[in-house]
């Protein structure tokens, strides 16, 4: 399944900050994460996240600091700030209220076809 | 070539994985938004992806076409960091307009076409009689100063920007009020709104250039943040070009004079107007094509005089309160109260646009959160004052353009002073800070423009 730019565009913001909200992590790792959240589904062009972590960090939503891993590879971490919590929240209820509203249609929908195989046919 | 270099990549034994991700790193390092830290950020990510296929039981070769691949397009991925940092973007813009050797001469034949237009411009008035010498004639030069050196700026944009037609009509607009408000009122050079619509005018041409300037219709918030960069550059290089042309000009007269010719006609009705106008394009050319190596000089410029001004404003406000005399400010002192005002805020422009958003809150910050407040207070001060004038005087354009600009300035400043405390108290991030700076800059646009159209009218043309 292909998702829509605008769809991925819209939700890389709380994707993103709920990863990091989990603790402390870095780029590659919030990748992986994505894809193992989505199923596979949200296939991120790996690039362009990185320029959306740094607007996040540069609203204050993130603290980055560099760290050698185990591994000694040198890593960017990114954490998330009070105020980004603030804005997860923010952005947690207005997915909520945009979900609600879709399960609620979708439920709907599905009833009326149902009805309209019972009743009569459209000729 | 390619038949080669595939050969290499089909033999596991041939491919050298170091040197390739050094020549990817080298092909990164050519985008200007990128800079060496994110190339290492990006490299980290590239490795550990090849080292997750390479355990997934892939060759090295095909582990790191896949990865490349993966972090995606360079070209489109470079423009999503240009877009979060301008700032790298503009210091290196000579660089990524590709072959910089023609373009740079192609550019510089253009900014000095339009240059010299904008010398013969100011020279054409004369062909009808309108002379520099008498005072009417000069009265007609000052008035139109405007016209005779923006215009050509903004078609320098156009053309550079690639603007078109739509370009045109924009600055249109732009001449078309410099002319009616300069030529069409019936104003004299003693008439205290003509005064103000003539110093208010550059202003919103000046607005009219960002228009063009940031070649998207002032629509994206980077561009306008550049735009700002620009002009606080512009100042700097117009007045270095202008402390040149002096020296030349003063070398000039005195060699003359020694060999006992008087040049001095041809040095003020020829050289010093069409210098000055033809400069007016120069310097845009300059900032644009030599951005980087100016760059180190106007942040450290902002960072001296920050502190100092602060200085200076909590001096005057602490003489004047110990004194008393904060009251009856005069006419004159309300002038310079003003103009510093504009000054200042000149500065904190300036100083905002330069930094870099990500880095956290620091000193320089608090300097420049105490000059917004101490430019506030004198902003208040001004404001009782000119109350004050208004009651007891009642009202004369100058003292409605003066309150109406501090009132601008007292909204202006507030917002920085609120938003630069929420930022040292790290509840909000620089961006912030950016996005109040460039939606404020339309309502200081707006207010030049009702001073520059409404003003005349509106006071009977005195």
């Amino acid at each position: 399944m292909n998702l829509s730019k605008d769809l991925m565009a819209a939700s890389s913001t709380p994707l993103v900050l709920g990863i990091i909200a989990e603790g402390e992590t870095y780029g590659y790792e919030i990748v992986k994460r994505v894809e193992e959240l989505s199923g596979g589904a949200l296939n991120w062009t790996d690039g362009m996240m990185y320029p959306l972590l740094h607007r996040l960090e540069h609203q204050g939503l993130l603290e980055s600091r560099w760290r050698v891993a185990d591994s000694g590879r040198k890593r960017k971490y990114y954490a998330i700030t009070t105020q980004g919590r603030k804005a997860l929240a923010e952005q947690q209820q207005q997915w909520q209220v945009i979900n609600e509203a879709l399960s609620r249609i979708w439920h709907e929908m599905k009833a009326t076809t149902r009805s309209n195989d019972d009743g009569y046919q459209f000729a | 070539m390619v038949t080669s270099s595939r050969d290499i990549e089909n033999q596991d034994a041939g491919f050298n994985m170091e040197a390739r991700i050094e020549e990817w790193k080298t092909y990164l390092a050519k985008h200007a938004a990128i800079d060496g830290q994110d190339i290492d950020e990006l490299e980290g990510h590239l490795r550990d992806q090849v080292d997750e296929l390479r355990a997934a039981g892939l060759d090295e070769d095909e582990a790191f076409l896949v990865a490349t691949k993966r972090i995606g397009n360079l070209n489109a991925v470079s423009r999503e960091y240009a877009e979060v940092h301008s700032g790298r973007l503009w210091r290196n813009l000579v660089l990524a307009d590709g072959v910089p050797g023609l373009n740079f001469s192609r550019e510089l034949m253009a900014a000095l076409l339009f240059a010299v237009a904008a010398a013969i411009s100011i020279k054409l008035p004369a062909l009808f009689g309108i002379g520099m010498e008498d005072d009417a004639g000069a009265w007609f030069y000052q008035r139109n100063i405007t016209l005779f050196s923006l215009p050509f700026l903004g078609a320098f944009f156009i053309w550079k920007r690639e603007l078109g037609f739509r370009g045109l009509q924009v600055l249109a607009i732009g001449i078309l009020i410099a002319a009616v408000t300069m030529n069409v009122y019936p104003l004299e050079v003693s008439d205290s709104t003509a005064i103000l619509a003539f110093i208010h005018l550059p202003l919103v041409f000046w607005f009219v250039i960002g228009v063009l300037y940031t070649g998207d219709w002032w629509q994206s918030q980077s561009r306008r943040m550049d735009f700002i960069r620009f002009s606080g550059e512009y100042a700097i290089y117009y007045v270095l070009i202008a402390l040149g042309g002096a020296v030349l000009t003063a070398f000039t007269l005195g060699m003359f004079a020694f060999i006992d010719i008087d040049v001095e006609w041809l040095v003020q009705t020829w050289v010093i107007p069409c210098g000055a106008v033809g400069a007016v394009v120069i310097a845009a050319w300059l900032v644009e094509a030599k951005q980087a190596a100016i760059e180190n000089m106007a942040p450290v410029l902002t960072r001296v005089f920050t502190p100092l001004f602060t200085i200076l404003l909590m001096a005057f406000l602490i003489t004047m309160s110990v004194t008393g005399k904060g009251f009856d400010l005069q006419r004159e002192v309300l002038i310079g109260l003003d103009l510093m005002l504009v000054l200042v805020l000149g500065l904190v422009l300036y100083a905002v646009s330069s930094r870099d958003p990500a880095a956290p809150p620091g000193i320089f910050d608090l300097f420049q959160l105490l000059l917004v407040v101490a430019a506030l207070l004198v902003d208040v001060l001004a404001l009782l004052a000119i109350a004050g004038r208004i009651s007891e005087m009642g009202f004369t354009p100058n003292r409605v353009a003066a309150l109406g600009e501090n009132l601008v300035l007292l909204v202006s400043l507030s917002g920085y002073a609120w938003l630069y405390l929420r930022f040292l108290r790290r509840q909000a991030g620089f961006t912030s800070l950016e996005r109040w700076q460039t939606n404020y800059i339309p309502v200081y646009v707006i207010w030049a423009l009702i001073v520059v159209v409404a003003f005349p009218p509106l006071f009977g043309f005195v």
